[in-house]
């Protein structure tokens, strides 16, 4: 199955970390974008996933074109603008099987995606929810996000006058179980909370700080390499454990929480921030505001809770996904006509 | 009591109507009122008459004046009729103004207080106590608003002369498992049969007599009809988002689903539904579960469509089937959202930006919107596109009678998957390769193992394997494979139904018109004009249609909108004949009836 070198590493599944590429990125040299997608080839490769399963789902802009650049064994859908999540959710059901990635933008979901990115994650679709977070528009080369700060300048001189949406306080207030923020310029964390992040049933909101070089990258921006770099403040040093290596693997000393999830992988959270404690909702919205409200970036694990069952389940569909179902299965016979023709005589 | 028929009308002495006749019932919306004509029409249907209704309700929920017609006739005409011979007032609001409408010689059964009898002296007036004989025959005061309404069941079937077992039962069946609502309103109907029975001299003009017409038959609306040609299609996803007239398409669906879709063994479903946050997402729910093999569905309106044209646009290029049913109504905007119309026929013809062609399937009876919506999931897999099938609110929610539908034993067209195996053995195959020459690619599904067959489906240009390309001549070869596909539709679409009278003048129409048409080509032959009348059933158009516009000197095209929409496209295919084309129409919201179709052809022909 592996089209590398024989001396490349495989993982679990037997693959190497080529079997998780995908075409070559056509985005802006520097673009945080293409940090994410090699961690989603690193996170995917390490956790053994197998490629056949993966969806990628995207709407429209430079964030929507990633899905093409990692794991060409999965199937893609590039569909329209700010629609991501609805595409996702129905073939997340048509098929109970598939690994869901999808892949947005700070325009996509929080401006003409919003109603879609609202409702998906109230649904607790299963999939993982990507925001690549420039606080511009950098395919319509570069007018302001509904992410971008109060105040933010463009390269243009352009004032920002509005405030800030925040996609992770929101998911949060919506219900969503695993909320998370990373910084593309810290791979380490982006690694381990993509892993975790696979092994969750649920909608996973991940919000990736993700500098645009060409647009909003100048020295007034706050979404510059160099502002977010200095803003970035990690809560924690996060170790995940898949659930067949939880066996073998120890809990990293110093841990301060463990969350397991219904697979049995696990969660190590080892404090940086001493007084934010991930798996309290509301202490997390607190802890948020406030750093926002200092111009800072809380990164990691903001929220977790494994327990809500995911839309499938809700539904109560058949375990096979319905995708697989044949006539069988789905035709009613001819006296169930004949029983619905007679009640209706 | 002072009841008694006015003195004798103007048409008194005129021959009985037997089972030939309309009755036009004006109430407030919210009362019950829908079930007292629903029971008034089951109780005539089961003396063996054909008989149909029309809902004719405002867009609220309760208050506001609603008139339903029941119309009986021996010859099985079940349009709509223009004139009533038999009024029933409950409504003080509209009472003046129905009785300013109402056709002379018209019996007109009303509230007493109302006192509408000096309004006009052409029409034979029947005062009621209906208060008065509520508070009798109904204990409970709080029920007295719902059960008023079926004391003018009770009334009418006396005068009408339906059977009061008939009444009963059909009391009972509406009702179904509600024991004291069933006892309560079989006594209510049971006072004002009575009450008429004492008071009220019988009357000749119209009658009901027992037949045989209805044996067998079934009473269902269009939107039913529909949920059960999905369900016996087997769809897995639906995603919907309410809007009148075409919720109740999934509600029922969702009935059935919870007895017919559940596995017997662990109780689980066999499909997602899921009420989306609005149609754009029904759209892309719809789409992405046909992308990932699901036969999948959703039920909207002319607004919905509009909200979901950005979607369908991307289904058409990218080749994602999903079925799409279009109950219409009178638009544009909100419009009259109570009311029906066929004024999405461009819409759903071309629906979104672009270039773009759809196959679109217009069920024109009962039996029609369980077939073809069975059908419509076979060439949404087949052709890989969104299929609309394109009702409107007067089959949709109108109570219709149909013979029982015909089990659908033609198995299920999946159409060109690729398997896994199939997938090993394919040489250089891509999504978009048109191997067979009909315009058809093979596509797989997501999730299919052995690493073969995995693609990237995108809005954007792309070529034969699915990459990205901006090259003229790849955008040129999907668009021209694309129009080849929709050729390759023509074999494989409902093609029309005939009623010939041998003639070179053609009457076309399609869908909810069809009863009308019928009416008015019996109509206008009676009075020496023979006319040929082709259904049309679907678009594309199959080479039947062809030869009919080609053969017939004239085409009257029969629709109910302002613009003659279908005319249009007829004109822009046929641009040869572009002159033949002359659109009969009828767009207030009411459903079509014969006399003005009669009214419109016959002043063309006397031009």
């Amino acid at each position: 199955m592996s089209t590398a070198t024989p001396s490349a590493p495989t993982n679990r599944l037997g693959f190497t970390k080529q079997d998780y590429v995908g075409s070559k990125s056509t985005l802006c040299a520097g673009c945080g974008h293409d940090s994410i997608t090699a961690q989603i080839i690193n996170a995917a490769f390490e956790s053994s996933i197998e490629g056949h399963r993966v969806t990628k789902y995207s709407g429209i802009g430079c964030s929507s074109k990633t899905p093409a650049y990692f794991m060409n064994q999965g199937w893609g859908f590039n569909s329209v603008h700010g629609r991501m999540p609805s595409i996702a959710t129905g073939a997340s059901l048509a098929n109970r099987n598939l690994i869901n990635i999808g892949v947005s933008g700070d325009g996509d979901s929080m401006s003409i995606g919003m109603g879609q990115f609202v409702h998906a994650v109230r649904r607790n679709i299963p999939m993982i929810y990507i925001i690549e977070d420039n606080g511009v528009y950098g395919l319509t080369k570069g007018q302001f996000s509904a992410t971008a700060d109060k105040g933010a300048f463009l390269k243009s001189g352009a004032v920002n006058d509005l405030p800030p949406i925040d996609p992770c306080t929101l998911a949060i207030e919506l219900g969503c179980g695993f909320v998370a923020r990373c910084f593309s310029g810290n791979p380490k964390q982006l690694n381990a909370i993509l892993k975790a992040a696979f092994a969750y049933e649920g909608t996973v909101v991940l919000d990736i700080i993700s500098p645009c070089v060409t647009f909003n990258n100048h020295d007034a921006s706050t979404r510059s390499y160099k502002h977010v770099k200095d803003h970035d403040f990690p809560l924690h040093d996060l170790g995940f454990i898949q659930y067949s290596e939880v066996e073998d693997v120890e809990i990293p000393a110093g841990a301060t929480e463990v969350v397991t999830f219904p697979d049995g992988s696990k969660v190590s959270i080892k404090a940086i921030h001493e007084d934010y404690d991930p798996t309290d909702r509301f202490g997390a919205m607190k802890g948020i505001h406030e750093s926002m409200a200092k111009g800072e970036f809380l990164t990691g694990l903001l929220y977790i809770n494994p327990t809500q069952p995911p839309l499938p389940q809700v539904l109560n569909l058949v375990d096979e996904p319905l995708a697989s179902l044949d006539e069988s299965v789905l035709k009613p016979s001819p006296a169930v006509l004949d029983e619905i023709m007679q009640s209706l005589m | 009591m002072t009841a008694s028929l006015a003195a004798p009308a103007p048409t008194a002495g005129a021959k009985t109507r037997i089972n030939d006749f309309s009755i036009q019932v004006a109430t407030v919306n919210g009362s019950g009122s829908q079930t007292a004509n629903t029971v008034l029409l089951r109780a005539i249907f089961q003396m063996g008459v054909f008989v149909s209704g029309k809902n004719l309700f405002p867009s609220n929920i309760a208050g506001l004046p609603t008139w339903f017609t029941i119309r009986a006739s021996a010859k099985g005409y079940v349009a709509r009729k223009a004139s009533n011979e038999m009024l029933i007032l409950m409504n003080p609001e509209t009472a003046k103004e129905d009785i300013a409408k109402a056709d002379a010689g018209a019996l007109v059964i009303y509230d007493e207080p109302l006192q509408l009898d000096k309004l006009r002296e052409d029409l034979s007036f029947i005062p009621v106590p209906f208060q008065k004989l509520v508070t009798a025959s109904c204990p409970e005061p709080k029920l007295h608003k719902l059960v008023k309404n079926m004391i003018y069941v009770g009334v009418a079937s006396r005068l009408l002369g339906v059977d009061m077992d008939e009444v009963k039962k059909a009391i009972a069946k509406q009702l179904k498992a509600k024991v004291k609502a069933v006892e309560i309103n079989q006594n209510a109907a049971l006072a004002g049969y009575d009450w008429a029975m004492e008071n009220l001299p019988d009357q000749d003009r119209v009658k009901v007599v027992r037949d045989d017409k209805t044996q067998g038959l079934i009473i269902v609306d269009g939107n039913e009809a529909c949920a059960l040609g999905a369900l016996f299609a087997g769809v897995t996803v639906v995603g919907w988002y309410p809007i009148t007239p075409a919720s109740s398409l999934v509600e029922t669906f969702i009935e059935y689903a919870e007895e017919y879709r559940k596995d017997p063994k662990t109780g689980k479903s066999t499909v997602a539904i899921v009420q989306m946050e609005d149609e754009l997402a029904s759209a892309g729910v719809v789409l992405s579960a046909g992308w990932a093999g699901a036969r999948s569905m959703t039920s909207t309106s002319g607004p919905g469509v509009s909200l979901m044209s950005e979607f369908i646009g991307l289904g058409y290029y990218v080749e994602a089937p999903g079925v799409f049913f279009n109950v219409a109504r009178t638009g544009p905007s909100t419009g009259l959202p109570t009311r029906t119309q066929q004024s999405d026929v461009e819409l759903c013809a071309k629906c979104s930006h672009g270039d773009t062609q759809h196959i679109n399937l217009y069920p024109g009876t009962m039996e029609e919107c369980f077939q073809f919506s069975y059908d419509a999931f076979d060439l949404a897999e087949r052709f890989q596109t969104p299929i609309f099938v394109v009702t409107d609110l007067d089959l949709g929610m109108q109570n219709w009678s149909s013979k029982p539908f015909a089990y659908p034993a033609k198995p299920y067209d999946r159409g060109k998957v690729l398997n896994q195996q199939q997938l090993a053995e394919a040489k250089d195959w891509g999504r978009y390769k048109d191997v067979d020459g009909d315009g058809i690619c093979y596509r797989t599904l997501p999730g299919t193992p052995g690493g073969k067959g995995a693609y990237f489906t995108r809005g954007s240009g792309h070529n034969d394997y699915a990459q990205y390309s901006e090259k003229p001549e790849d955008y040129v070869a999907v668009m021209d494979r694309l129009k080849r596909k929709y050729e390759t539709a023509k074999a494989h679409v409902p093609g029309p139904v005939f009623r010939n009278l041998g003639s070179d003048k053609g009457v076309l129409a399609f869908g909810s018109s069809d009863p009308a048409v019928i009416e008015a080509q019996d109509g206008l032959a009676a009075a020496g004009l023979e006319t040929d009348y082709l259904r049309l059933r679907a678009l594309p158009f199959t080479a039947e249609v062809d030869a009919f516009v080609k053969e017939k000197k004239v085409v009257y095209v029969v629709e109910q909108n302002r613009d003659g929409q279908m005319a249009n496209l007829f004109r822009e295919i046929y641009p040869e004949y572009a002159t033949k084309f002359k659109s009969v129409l009828h767009y207030d919201g009411h459903a079509i009836d014969a006399k003005c179709i009669v009214d419109q052809i016959t002043a063309f022909e006397q031009k």
